[in-house]
């Protein structure tokens, strides 16, 4: 695969720093969803997790946004306010964090999908919608490599970015009571994979045997933000030949 | 030592202080909804605070100590009884093996914890002894209590040791004896029935009309039916923004207001999801979270805005107040 050379990343002065709430700072990198701005938001999260400062709690990333939480005890030491303090810390450190490597991606990970039939009830309609045929769905659908741009909704629930333009759908007008684990869906121009079985109202086009999710794995998500990420597609002999080896 | 559940109740689950670390993953925090009120329940029987406890929601459960056990109640008073007897809230009980805790109607708010010295010796999950409901982990089997579930509790630290025996010993031949010295109304409010909670304005607040601004500072809200962990849907004046613009995800937490199209707000709570695509009105103030927690559906609730400094100050000082009470147990089984 081509390696591409690494986007700019935002000056420090463009990163817009606000609470949320009286134990959390938000660190705003614009407010587009790119891949420069992704990246930023994982050097900045990488640094963190390299050198915590006394009293930082845990990071939430998002698409444009890095959360900070922290514990407002430890940082009200020096008498200050801690969101002061808070801020302080960030603003001071945010110059090394934007420059921190990124940990290159070794692989893409592919996710196995049994596309259609009982799997992907609603690939016909998205194919419908979007007036191309199933198979060329599917074939749309498992091309790119996909950035996962964060981790939320359930657990292990990755948002994925780079969906083909062209099938775009909109959720379902009635989302159903429960979608099963591992179905892959479409909800306007994101695509993403259910980790649970939770209700939910994306188009689903396929389902992937591989298990996203388990509170026992030293690290429960099997993907993390900013993971490369490609859907292939398998038969339903081979979606059940590898659930064996899941679960 | 064990505690046997003989009915469950409406909903009662192992809680402690929540799961941390884990949010990037997808994996909320849950937790004590009142963790305060868990915290105080393991410092009366000498744990530290993040023991893991009940939390008792509402209707409560019926259950028997299967040995002798120190134990504390606190939060919503839901009327609890030993082998059919009131005992009191916010205090050391020690019960004898055999004896059975009842509760009756519940008096005020909705939420009432369960301490026992040592903690429920659940297993931990990413750390936590936390229910997590929707995923199934945590707690016992990922769930709500059931009849018949055995709950293992692990040995008291020293100081529940020594108050277990000098109440044990005042007891006689009752089955069950609580100390006569409670903490003050501070960390063991009543839960009122409207209470006012102090927020600072969220992200978004400036996307609203200033009539909604007004509004959410002056009108009442009712907690709907639709009230649970994960948050609680609010009833009143309708909300709007000035700007239809759709919002990229990002983080939420616990007293997060955020308001969807519709208007109407939804105050989330201990089980919230990581993140959320709703614009940010509001957040209450972590030193106000216990009075949340105890709100029941159909009581109303008033919202009054603070400065986040204000904010920060009020929680050090239920900090400050919480380790008081740690000293003030340590000195007392010297």
């Amino acid at each position: 695969m081509t390696s591409l050379s690494p986007p700019p990343l935002p000056p420090p002065a463009d990163v817009r720093l606000f609470p949320l709430g009286d134990a959390a700072v938000v660190l705003e990198f614009g407010t587009v969803i790119s891949p420069a701005t992704h990246r930023a938001i994982q050097a900045v999260g990488a640094y963190l997790a390299q050198h915590p400062f006394a009293g930082l709690r845990e990071c939430v990333p998002a698409f444009t946004t890095l959360t900070v939480y922290y514990d407002l005890w430890l940082l009200s030491k020096n008498g200050q306010p801690p969101y002061e303090t808070a801020e302080k810390i960030l603003q001071e450190l945010l110059p090394a964090a934007l420059a921190t490597e990124v940990a290159a991606v070794a692989a893409v990970v592919e996710i196995p999908v049994c596309y259609g039939g009982a799997f992907g009830p609603d690939l016909d309609a998205v194919a419908a919608h979007v007036r191309l045929t199933p198979a060329e769905v599917i074939a749309r659908h498992s091309a790119p490599d996909y950035l996962v741009h964060m981790i939320g909704f359930a657990p292990g629930f990755p948002y994925l970015g780079g969906l083909n333009e062209r099938l775009a759908t909109p959720r379902r007008a009635q989302p159903r009571a429960l979608v099963p684990a591992g179905s892959v869906g479409i909800a306007g121009a994101q695509t993403g994979i259910y980790s649970l079985p939770t209700p939910g109202g994306w188009q689903l086009i396929g389902r992937t045997p591989r298990r996203l999710f388990n509170p026992e794995w030293a690290q429960p998500s099997l993907l993390q933000a900013g993971q490369r990420l490609r859907f292939v597609p398998i038969d339903e002999a081979g979606f059940y030949r590898l659930q064996q080896h899941e679960h | 030592m064990s505690i046997s559940i003989l009915r469950p109740g409406l909903l009662t689950t192992v809680q402690d202080l929540g799961r941390h670390g884990y949010q990037k993953d997808g994996i909320l925090v849950s937790g004590a909804t009142d963790a305060v009120s868990l915290r105080v329940a393991n410092l009366l029987v000498g744990n530290t605070e993040d023991a893991a406890g009940l939390e008792i929601t509402l209707l409560g459960p019926r259950l028997r100590f299967d040995a002798d056990h120190l134990i504390a109640l606190t939060g919503a008073h839901l009327s609890p009884t030993l082998d059919g007897q009131p005992v009191g809230l916010n205090r050391p009980v020690w019960v004898a093996a055999g004896t059975e805790l009842a509760f009756g109607t519940a008096v005020a708010g909705s939420r009432s914890y369960l301490a026992v010295a040592g903690g429920l010796a659940v297993a931990p999950v990413l750390g936590s002894r936390s229910t997590y409901l929707r995923a199934g982990f945590g707690g016992l089997e990922g769930r709500a209590l059931r009849a018949g579930d055995h709950l293992p509790c692990a040995a008291p630290s020293a100081t529940g040791r020594q108050l277990m025996a000098a109440l044990a010993a005042a007891a006689a031949s009752a089955t069950w004896a609580q100390a006569r010295w409670a903490p003050g109304p501070a960390l063991c409010p009543v839960p009122r029935a409207s209470p006012v909670v102090r927020a600072v304005v969220g992200p978004e607040y400036g996307q609203f009309s200033v009539e909604s601004q007004q509004a959410f500072w002056q009108q009442p809200f009712t907690v709907t039916p639709e009230a649970d962990r994960m948050g609680y849907r609010l009833q009143g004046p309708t909300l709007t923004r000035h700007t239809a613009a759709e919002l990229l995800s990002s983080a939420v937490t616990f007293g997060t207001v955020q308001v969807p199209a519709g208007g109407q707000p939804i105050l989330l709570m201990a089980d919230h999801q990581t993140t959320g695509g709703y614009p940010r009105l509001a957040q209450v103030i972590t030193a106000d979270f216990s009075v949340l927690a105890q709100l029941r559906p159909g009581q109303t609730v008033r919202f009054a805005e603070v400065a986040l400094a204000e904010a920060q100050a009020l929680y050090l000082a239920q900090e400050r107040r919480l380790r008081a009470l740690r000293q003030a147990v340590e000195t007392r089984t010297r």
